[in-house]
């Protein structure tokens, strides 16, 4: 399969969207490019997992490569590993998501879609590059148009929100940068082409001072405590679909990069961090979820918990075991498809009832029997329910932890464990608080979801079934990956 | 005698216009429209003329010298004056003085080219003096503006002083090894502490007209009291001259003291990003503020020369020519809206997206290039310096430079913000833009969207070095 369709088409769109003249040719177009994209990338899934069961044993699929900037060893390097075709699914669930639920954007609608598109872009691209001058660049492209959306069409102290988010991700990204640079000097052969680099073996002095840079770099794109004060003013301040793009696209790119660039180019300095990134990200996870339970709106109830469950990615591959490192990216799956969802059952409530705080409602249940269900099957995915997403990969997660036999690795697993608990209370919570007792006089008039909404929820609700009845496909497209991300850890002694 | 013309052909050109221009204004022919249509001609001319007939060589015993890489500098810097004279169409047909406008450019700009094909420091002292008296003359064409002469006074006083320091280090170079020519100093230079306070003096006078800190307090007051077309000039055009000459000076003539000067550009490159990024900050007229970016970006081009190999030559001069568009956009937008309602402030910009939406892109464009984000080419240009500069392996230096792009993001984001988002009852009204400003615009911000992603454009600069 051509990979630069996946390019192509977003940019496409965007463009496209730009140039036609009225709101409601910009809406079908962007929604008929979100379709497109999202049968390429189940077309992707069909045709990688053909290759795959043809024996085809190659670590990235459909390799490109062309000459961009040659004097300084940039090539325009893209392929695809299970890995990465995972991410690509979630990217496009949650665009055609995000595109369905902004349906009633009146302000500035062509350059809404716009950002929008040119978000999916820049997703699709970091998950596809295999060169790291070329991920960096879509890593930040990705950075402006968030800032846009926050700024634009957000609500609350929104300037504030932004400023704040696209400071914060530019500081991790020159982290990245750096430590890019490093790496390509560090390393014998002056390149930033990751297979190739992965083959060579970068000195150790090199390791101990850029692994920490690309993982703390990528770390705040993915909320890696204490640089995840952006998520939650960032994610509450964004419309509807800009929430969801961020919490479900972006956040994952940090822990991609963090599993794919740092991990998997530098074991040694993972080995030597792994201890550090693995308190960190116990904190994340026990401070998210306490965070959570002391707030009122659901936006932030929601943001804190992305905390707490993006806590889940970075423990996985602190873990550095198959298991949990596969548990890590199916996590990041499953956390996408959730809080994206999550976030636009929000949205639904919010331009019913037009207030966020969740005492403030009450008995909608009665009232929007549909939004409502959806609110609490996304509610118990989140606090880890058997039967959806959240409880595979976070058990997964917890398997790949439990293999290692010392007190800390222990003592942070059940630690880690202890949330699912807290979670429980705060989802249980806000939950029944929005949706059970008597309704207020002032909701009577509400009507249930429209049918883009429904279309939305559906779509997501479907990814979040699929990994948690029939798990085996996911674990099935990420694990080899996984495994020859072990392979070079388990070489270092 | 054939070669003196084809070498020097980029001086002669320009000369012939100069001239031309002058018998013009002596004849008296011409209203200001027919008169700015046709410098523009005639400038377009000398640009294209910059890419024919080029022959490297030496001329006057040494004291010129050219190669392809000058010559494509050359080319870039005549690009840069043709986009002015379309940019800033309205406010030169205001003007009384049209033709000497011109004059006085052009002879600045003619002044450059002698300077970066200096080979002597005669030379060198001569054609930096005329690079930069008449830019002292052209600040004060505003002239019923108070605020412009006193633009012109500060800049003649600077100038004079550092052409005094420039002098001073000459003569104690010429003390220390007997020769002021480029090709004869580097095998005399030993590093001692004689030849170290010639070149700290010598260096001293670059800093001054690069504006690096702390050389740099003339800078803002003369780029607020100029015209802009001026300010624009003196910010793109005349500082590229100059870090191209920084540029051939320390790698090839003062290559042996390069221990010295390494720890002085980089000390020099950190203050002056930190102080330019912080003091814009600050600013709220849009010309001071771009003044202080302009500061900063110095600072970021003086990481890339740190890293002294021919790939840092490359960068420099592809950081300037991104420079040139993504700078003079941002002025050009400046202008339009200044010269019709003369609104400077960046809090007047509130609420422009309803009103000029293609200006605000436009704006948006130039500045998110000047902070370095794709997919725009300063992010390419940044992306490079840094690269060059990293090749030394002084990473502390390096995440300084990566973290200063965050200040620098967020005063760009400050006038994004103003444009995008903050609410304003009465925005500047719809502003009628010259065609030929258009033009000028649409060509820069085609720049800044291709110079980058069209890797040709690098591979070219680098096939020159």
């Amino acid at each position: 399969m051509n990979l630069t369709l996946l390019l192509l088409v977003p940019l496409l769109t965007a463009i496209a969207v730009l140039l036609v003249p009225n709101r409601q040719q910009v809406k079908w177009l962007a929604l008929a490019g979100a379709s497109v994209q999202l049968i390429l990338a189940l077309a992707l899934l069909v045709i990688y997992r053909n290759e795959v069961a043809a024996g085809n044993t190659a670590q990235m699929f459909f390799q490109q490569q062309y000459n961009w900037f040659p004097s300084w060893n940039i090539s325009f390097h893209i392929g695809v590993d299970g890995i990465s075709v995972a991410m690509i699914l979630l990217t496009a669930f949650v665009v055609i998501a995000g595109v369905l639920v902004s349906w009633n954007v009146e302000k500035m609608t062509k350059e809404f879609y716009f950002l929008l598109l040119l978000l999916s872009f820049g997703a699709y691209g970091f998950f596809i590059s295999l060169d790291l001058f070329v991920l960096f660049f879509f890593l930040e492209i990705a950075v402006i148009p968030k800032y846009l959306l926050i700024g634009i069409w957000g609500s609350g102290k929104k300037e504030y929100s932004a400023n704040k988010l696209a400071l914060m991700l530019m500081g991790g990204s020159a982290l990245v940068l750096v430590g890019l640079l490093g790496v390509y000097f560090g390393s014998s052969q002056h390149t930033f082409d990751l297979l190739l680099l992965s083959k060579i073996s970068i000195p150790v002095k090199v390791q101990m001072i850029c692994f920490p840079l690309l993982f703390v770099g990528f770390g705040v794109f993915t909320a890696l405590f204490p640089f995840h004060t952006w998520v939650p003013d960032g994610h509450s301040s964004a419309p509807t679909a800009g929430s969801m793009f961020l919490a479900g696209i972006s956040m994952k790119l940090g822990g991609y990069g963090c599993l794919r660039v740092a991990t998997y180019m530098m074991p040694e300095g993972a080995k030597e961090y792994a201890n550090i990134i693995i308190i960190l990200s116990t904190i994340a996870i026990l401070y998210g979820a306490f965070a959570t339970m002391m707030q009122k709106d659901l936006k932030y109830i929601n943001a804190y918990s992305s905390v707490s469950h993006c806590g889940f990615v970075l423990l996985g591959i602190g873990m550095l075991t198959k298991t949990a490192i596969t548990g890590a990216v199916m996590q990041m799956v499953s956390h996408g498809l959730m809080t994206a969802l999550f976030f636009a059952v929000i949205g639904m409530i919010y331009e019913r009832t037009h207030t966020r705080q969740v005492n403030e409602m009450g008995g909608l249940l009665k009232k929007l029997p549909f939004i409502i269900t959806v609110l609490f099957i996304v509610g118990f995915c989140s606090l880890g329910l058997p039967g959806l997403s959240g409880f595979v990969a976070e058990m997964t997660i917890f398997m790949g932890s439990w293999e290692h036999p010392d007190t800390f690795h222990r003592v942070a697993t059940i630690a880690a464990c202890m949330s699912i608990v807290v979670t429980a209370v705060y989802i249980l919570r806000a939950v029944s608080q929005t949706a059970m007792g008597p309704i207020k006089e002032s909701y009577h008039h509400l009507t249930d979801a429209t049918w883009n909404e429904k279309a939305a929820a559906i779509i997501l609700l479907f990814g979040i079934i699929a990994i948690g009845v029939a798990p085996f496909w996911l674990k099935d497209l990420i694990s080899p990956g996984a495994e020859i991300i072990m392979q070079k850890i388990s070489l270092v002694k | 005698m054939n070669d003196f013309f084809t070498i020097l052909k980029p001086e002669l050109i320009i000369t012939f216009i100069i001239f031309l221009l002058l018998f013009i204004k002596i004849g008296k022919g011409m209203t200001n429209d027919a008169m700015l249509t046709l410098i523009q001609v005639l400038l377009l001319m000398n640009f294209i003329a910059g890419f024919f007939f080029n022959t490297e060589g030496s001329l006057f015993d040494g004291m010129y010298f050219s190669n392809p890489l000058i010559t494509l500098q050359k080319s870039i810097l005549s690009l840069g004056v043709y986009l002015i004279s379309l940019l800033f169409t309205d406010w030169f047909k205001k003007t009384q003085h049209l033709p000497e406008f011109f004059i006085l450019m052009l002879s600045a700009l003619l002044g450059m080219n002698f300077l970066i094909s200096s080979g002597n420091f005669l030379m060198f002292f001569l054609a930096l003096e005329l690079a930069s008296i008449p830019v002292a003359a052209m600040a004060n064409f505003d002239l019923e503006k108070k605020i412009s002469s006193e633009a012109a006074m500060k800049m003649i006083l600077s100038s004079a002083f550092s052409s005094g320091i420039l002098l001073f280090g000459i003569s104690l170079m010429y003390g220390a090894t007997g020769t002021i020519s480029f090709a004869a100093l580097p095998a005399l230079l030993t590093g001692s502490p004689l030849q170290i306070m010639a070149f700290v003096f010598l260096f001293s006078a670059f800093a001054f007209k690069l504006s690096i800190v702390p050389f740099h307090l003339w800078t803002a007051d003369v780029y607020e009291g100029s015209p802009i077309a001026v300010t624009s000039f003196l910010s793109v055009i005349s500082k590229g001259a100059i870090a191209f000459v920084l540029v051939s000076a320390l790698y090839k003539v003062f290559e042996p003291m390069q221990a010295v000067w390494y720890n002085m550009v980089m000390l020099l490159s950190i203050i002056t990003m930190i102080v330019g990024n912080l003091f814009a900050v600050r600013q709220q007229n849009i010309k001071r503020f771009l003044a202080f970016s302009s500061i900063a970006q110095v600072g970021f081009i003086l990481v890339g020369i740190s890293g002294n190999s021919p790939d840092a030559v490359a960068a420099v001069v592809y950081f300037i020519l991104i420079y040139v568009f993504s700078n003079l956009a941002a002025f050009g937008v400046a202008a339009a809206i200044s010269s019709q309602t003369g609104k400077e402030k960046i809090d007047d910009y509130k609420g422009l997206y309803q009103t000029n939406p293609l200006l605000c892109w436009v704006l948006a464009l130039a500045l998110f290039s000047l902070a370095g984000i794709p997919p725009t080419a300063g992010f390419f240009g940044k992306l490079f310096l840094l690269t060059a500069g990293a090749a030394k392996a002084n990473y502390l230096f390096i995440t300084i430079a990566a973290l200063n792009m965050i200040i620098s993001l967020y005063y760009y984001l400050r006038v994004i913000r103003s444009m995008f988002m903050d609410k304003n009852e009465q925005p500047i009204e719809k502003i009628n833009i010259q065609p030929s400003t258009k033009m000028a615009l649409v060509i820069c911000a085609a720049g800044v969207i291709l110079i980058g992603l069209l890797s040709w454009v690098y591979d070219y600069i680098h096939s020159m070095v």
